[in-house]
């Protein structure tokens, strides 16, 4: 409650004996002043605390009380309280109904414990992600067995999210890109007079490996997030217990439509950031080298080979169920604290971009090996 | 008569469609223990939400601790909120800090008490809601639900308010731990002089701690008082709450 009056303290203190006159109301809102003092005081004879004149006592005065002969006791002077009425005492009574023990802080542990944890977490998490794909494929040829259990209606939901409502952010960004190969090359290529070369350099690097990095890019940032905190989400609220109690398996109703429907939408995705991005190029050719587009594309049909336009969508299906796949995953580790929800998704994100770059240098590499 | 603390009169509330409550009106006093009661969906939840400042009325009059909560300024209201404490249904204990932390934040950001004297004070309402030393360090997803209702309860009891909110408190717990919960609520109102204003479904706590309560239903208050008062009314909602006549509360 509000209290005007405040809490005083008046300090009589020879060698022999040291009076503390307390005095007003000893609450929570009054006691900051008194508290400052206690803590700098040094106490130099018993002390005996004088509360006759405290008029209203909270929890907050029965603990500094404690607090303060706890530490003077320590210190080798003991102390005693005089005054107390019966209110004084049934608070004192009900908050320190005990003996006091005192609760000792948690050790911070070592760093080289710290390494040592961290580094056994890493590494079992690898083993739970190889787990959760082994179970994930046990259901995905069971149900290759029993086609009926297969959830096209749920496929087909999430190619309309992840698909069609990506259409509009991935035309951005690759006709964006486009835009941003086609300028920087032109001020190389003019240099050379070879302007021309501006469609080898376009259509090639775009189809190759920029149109499917940039959507696979994109798309975990849109897709795989959401997937992660949409399985979180039921996670949370226990949705997937009761699915399992039902005999719903969630591979087989969470997890594996997102992973098909993403590796159908993909490679088409693809393929529209290939058109977008390819039509930026054209735009900036035009408009620095006068390049007309009827000329571009001729020359375009001259230069693309098909199979940089293969290995672009082939890539598709894989850094989808790259995403698709970790981010699932994120979501079933999802706990029952609203933290850990915010927590996975990043985590996520950041897990499948990583892996669809990684997967891209592995492509990268082979294909080179392979002299394709 | 001890005064009134909570007084709430012609209370109306419409949410969406749903007209919740019809000129509702209720009186709680000092010192004593106060339910809302009622079946699920009678808007008991509601009038508690709309005395604590989560939600506004339509239209009524609503008076809590001398405040109205109709004019109150936001000044006021910050005032108002420091003199109680409140336990929801799930503790809404902050997942991101341990139960200690949780209760220490309040003294942080309301008071400048040196930072032991809050960790006495700390330690002290944990050890007065009955959980053990250690669980200050926890945090919440580590604590049982019953640990839970406690850690919130001493974050609810930090600032030693002088008026308690419990949103069901004894739901979800086993009945000898609903017990105790009853028993140490009882005990905090006698010894610390609280008021305490709770919405419960629990016939035992009603039976066992209840002061006087109001019991809702059909949009309206059915009946307000101690439990032989109400249980005298004749009305189809306390026959089936109380479950008059089979294995309920003998009148």
């Amino acid at each position: 409650m509000q209290s005007s009056s405040r809490a005083t303290l008046e300090i009589v203190s020879d060698t022999s004996k040291t009076l503390f006159l307390c005095g007003g109301a000893w609450t929570l809102n009054t006691l900051t002043d008194v508290a400052i003092i206690l803590e700098s005081y040094h106490p130099i004879s018993p002390i005996t605390w004088d509360i006759t004149n405290v008029t209203e006592l909270d929890s907050a005065g029965v603990a500094l009380w404690h607090l303060y002969s706890r530490t003077f006791k320590k210190k080798g002077i003991i102390s005693e309280i005089i005054g107390a009425n019966d209110d004084h005492l049934r608070l004192y009574n009900l908050l320190y109904s005990h003996p006091y023990k005192e609760e000792p802080l948690p050790k911070n542990p070592s760093w080289l414990y710290m390494l040592g944890r961290e580094t056994h977490h890493t590494v079992q998490g690898i083993g739970h992600f190889l787990a959760f794909l082994g179970e994930a494929f046990v259901l995905f040829f069971y149900t290759l067995l029993h086609p009926s259990q297969i959830r096209y209606r749920s496929i087909v939901a999430h190619i309309y999210t992840t698909g069609t409502q990506a259409l509009p952010i991935i035309a951005v960004s690759a006709f964006l890109i486009g835009v941003v190969v086609a300028y920087q090359s032109v001020v190389q290529l003019q240099k050379f007079g070879a302007d021309i070369f501006i469609v080898d350099m376009i259509g090639i690097s775009l189809t190759r490996e920029l149109a499917p990095l940039i959507t696979a890019i994109v798309v975990a940032g849109r897709s795989g997030s959401a997937f992660t905190a949409q399985i979180g989400a039921m996670k949370m609220t226990q949705e997937i217990d009761a699915m399992k109690t039902m005999g719903f398996d969630p591979f087989i109703f969470l997890v594996w439509p997102r992973v098909i429907a993403l590796m159908i939408v993909m490679p088409l995705l693809i393929f529209f950031a290939d058109i977008l991005g390819i039509l930026g190029g054209m735009v900036i050719a035009q408009a620095q080298s006068h390049l007309s587009f009827t000329e571009f594309i001729h020359r375009l049909q001259g230069t693309l080979a098909l199979k940089h336009y293969l290995i672009g969508i082939l890539k598709g299906p894989f850094f989808a169920f790259l995403i698709a796949m970790v981010s699932t995953y994120r979501g079933f580790q999802v706990s029952s604290n609203t933290e850990s929800i915010g927590h996975y998704t990043t985590k996520s994100v950041v897990n499948a971009i990583f892996l669809v770059i990684a997967c891209d240098a592995l492509f990268s590499i082979l294909l080179t090996e392979l002299k394709l | 008569m001890s005064p009134i603390i909570i007084k709430a009169h012609n209370i109306v509330t419409v949410l969406g469609e749903n007209l919740i409550h019809d000129h509702i009106s209720c009186t709680i006093r000092k010192n004593e223990i106060y339910a809302l009661l009622g079946g699920s969906g009678s808007g008991k939840s509601t009038l508690l939400r709309e005395m604590i400042l989560l939600q506004r009325p339509q239209s009524g009059q609503l008076n809590v601790l001398g405040f109205d909560l109709k004019s109150i300024t936001p000044i006021e209201a910050q005032n108002l909120r420091r003199q109680w404490g409140v336990l929801f249904q799930s503790g809404a204990l902050y997942s991101s800090l341990s139960v200690g932390e949780n209760i220490a934040m309040l003294y942080r950001e309301y008071t400048d008490l040196p930072p032991n004297l809050i960790n006495e004070l700390v330690a002290l309402k944990i050890d007065l809601v009955g959980l053990p030393p250690h669980a200050r360090h926890l945090y919440p997803s580590q604590l049982s639900g019953g640990m839970i209702k406690r850690a919130a309860l001493a974050r609810a009891l930090a600032l030693d308010p002088k008026l308690l909110f419990l949103d069901e408190p004894t739901s979800g717990l086993d009945p000898l731990s609903s017990r105790q919960f009853d028993t140490l609520i009882r005990q905090l109102r006698d010894l610390l002089g609280l008021t305490v204003v709770m919405v419960t479904h629990d016939l035992d706590t009603i039976h066992h701690i209840i002061d006087r309560f109001a019991l809702l239903g059909e949009n309206k208050v059915i009946g307000e008082g101690t439990l032989e008062e109400v249980l005298q009314i004749d009305h189809p909602i306390v026959d089936y709450f109380f479950q008059k006549g089979s294995y309920g509360i003998q009148s």
